[in-house]
């Protein structure tokens, strides 16, 4: 089917996203400004199914809307909301703060400028009915190497996480 | 105006897939309506059914047998008095039910009913029911936080906790199922809910007896971690009435409440029709491989229509018995008519051109209704777990059975 609205959508989402990063750092309390990155991470799993990526999208509300951010939220509610209220929310380092800001304002500036040669004029048709198999057949093919080595990589930190947390195993 | 929605009833998709708009939000208010109503018989039911599990009556004044007595709980819930704690975050506090409900509602864009009987057919439909079924997690964690009291906060902790690990063993088994999809000419499974069913009925058999006891074992497993998922009992520590009096909902009253019961029953039968497509063959109806030929198919799709005759022919029974007394003039008079509503509803499926299309809707929800009845079977059967036990289930019996059960599909898929 032919997709609606693209352009709406396209605003939307990413305006979404913007909002809902500002929050995540102005909020003065911890819960508030999870449960902004979460909007915020589901806003960009809508920027990937209109990129005509349904898997990386479905992974994305899975692991960190679903996953990752309830035991964000889980550690921070037990934490003592009054007293990190109290604390300072911004540290002192302006002058390197604007310096960052500046080289990646530039950045951004140099794509839009130079975007025409960096990316290919027309937009890739990628086939939406087959996205997942065709990550799957680049996972486990083409980039298996790649892979597996990311999942041993993985179970590194799991074991690691063991034998910090227990001290006699 | 006129071609555009009646052209999409001769094409052979779902609307989503068709791109009709019109017909999309029909379907989206039929499914969603079904479920409310749906929703409100469950809940009767299981008062009535719990209720003869424990040798009591259950709701008998409102109406005949207490069938109205969804209907006067929401006006009873519409009309009371909505308490916000005081010291409570309001906004989270709000916002925590519309999650929950939103997420056991969203979910049913995928479900399919039947091959063209669904709102939509996503590429990636099981993965969609699973992501976003587990945010409403979220929803828990948020009421128990911003109630600002112990006891919905130790319940949020529990339910949490539990979501998130039976969520590891659920997914394993899920995937068992998703692979088996792809023993085809082809060698590519599907993740989308059409076409599972589809891959079941193309390799002649359900799932759930595929490489038997494997296919078995890990419907068991999903069967388990689904009544964990939702919060039921005996995994039902989040509201363990005893020691957290309701868990993350304590503090919650009147409509709010009820989103939270609305979110709960839904979230419920969606995970149940997630069973129903992966293992027990979706829509199909019971044996299609050997029950074959036009007698058979004629015999299957009376089913719908006989079971409304039945139900109405139970009402009337009940009419007969009613006491003569004139107390109990309306209630007779209004079971009567109920009677005749599902009688005539009965008359309407045995209808060819009807009977036709229903089938498979009927079939869907017939194997749905089954896990609903076992949830109250469930709850009125087994003694709450603790919750160290509620662990070792999931992480130490469940988890490891669920990875076993995938090798061993994946290496059968390989050598069959």
């Amino acid at each position: 089917m032919q997709p609606v609205a693209t352009t709406f959508f396209f605003y939307f989402l990413s305006g979404l996203t913007v909002l809902s990063g500002v929050l995540v750092i102005t909020r003065k309390n911890p819960v508030h400004s999870a449960l902004a990155l979460i909007l915020g991470l589901l806003a960009q799993a809508g920027l990937y199914l209109m990129l005509y990526a349904p898997f990386v999208a479905g992974v994305q509300i899975i692991l960190y809307a679903g996953g990752i951010m309830v035991l964000f939220l889980f550690v921070i509610m037990l934490v003592n909301i009054e007293r990190s209220q109290k604390e300072e929310q911004f540290n002192k380092q302006w002058l390197i703060g604007v310096l960052a800001a500046a080289a990646l304002g530039v950045l951004f500036v140099l794509v839009y400028v130079k975007g025409k040669d960096l990316f290919p004029e027309h937009i890739a048709q990628p086939a939406e009915n087959s996205n997942t198999q065709q990550i799957g057949v680049m996972l486990y093919g083409q980039y298996m190497f790649a892979f597996e080595i990311a999942s041993l990589l993985l179970l590194v930190a799991i074991i690691g996480a063991v034998v910090m947390a227990k001290k006699r195993i | 105006m006129l071609d555009y929605i009646t052209s999409y009833l001769s094409s052979n998709t779902t609307p989503g897939q068709a791109g009709n708009v019109f017909w999309a939000f029909v379907y989206i208010l039929v499914v969603f309506g079904g479920v409310s109503v749906a929703v409100m018989a469950m809940n009767w039911l299981e008062r009535k059914a719990l209720a003869h599990f424990q040798i009591r009556l259950g709701p008998m004044r409102v109406g005949p047998h207490g069938l109205l007595q969804p209907i006067a709980d929401a006006i009873k819930l519409f009309t009371k008095e909505d308490i916000v704690p005081d010291k409570a975050d309001k906004f989270v506090f709000w916002i925590a039910p519309l999650i929950i409900l939103c997420a056991a509602f969203s979910v049913y864009i995928v479900v399919p009913f039947g091959p063209t009987h669904a709102i939509t057919d996503l590429n990636i439909g099981v993965l969609f029911m699973l992501g976003v079924s587990s945010l409403a997690v979220l929803g828990v964690v948020m009421a128990g936080w911003a109630s600002n009291s112990h006891y919905p906060l130790i319940g949020a902790l529990r339910s949490s906790a539990q979501m998130v690990s039976y969520e590891v063993a659920m997914g394993m088994a899920v995937v068992s199922a998703v692979l088996m999809t792809s023993l085809n000419k082809t060698g590519t499974g599907t993740l989308s809910m059409i076409g599972i069913v589809q891959a079941q009925q193309q390799q002649q058999i359900w799932f759930l007896f595929k490489f038997f006891p494997l296919g078995f074992i890990a419907f068991v497993i999903f069967a388990i971690a689904m009544v964990a998922e939702t919060n039921r009992a005996p995994f039902d520590l989040p509201e363990a009435e005893s020691e957290l009096t309701a868990g993350f909902h304590t503090e919650y009253s009147g409509l709010r409440w009820s989103l939270f019961m609305l979110g709960e029953y839904a979230a419920m039968i969606a995970v149940s029709s997630i069973a129903v497509t992966l293992w027990l063959g979706g829509w199909m109806r019971p044996f299609p491989n050997t029950l074959t030929g036009a007698i058979w198919d004629l015999v299957f799709s009376l089913f719908p229509g006989a079971i409304f005759i039945a139900l109405a022919v139970i009402a009337f029974v009940g009419v007969v018995r009613m006491p003569k007394h004139p107390y109990f003039r309306i209630q007779t008079l209004g079971l009567a008519g109920f009677g005749a509503v599902l009688g005539l509803i009965g008359l309407i499926l045995f209808a060819p051109p009807v009977r036709d299309r229903i089938q498979d809707i009927f079939w869907f929800v017939a194997k749905v209704a089954v896990f609903m009845y076992l949830y109250i079977w469930y709850r009125a059967t087994w003694p709450r777990y603790r919750f160290d036990q509620l662990m070792k289930v999931g992480w130490k019996v469940l988890l490891p059975i669920a990875i076993g059960v995938l090798i061993l599909t994946a290496i059968l898929g390989v050598l069959l």
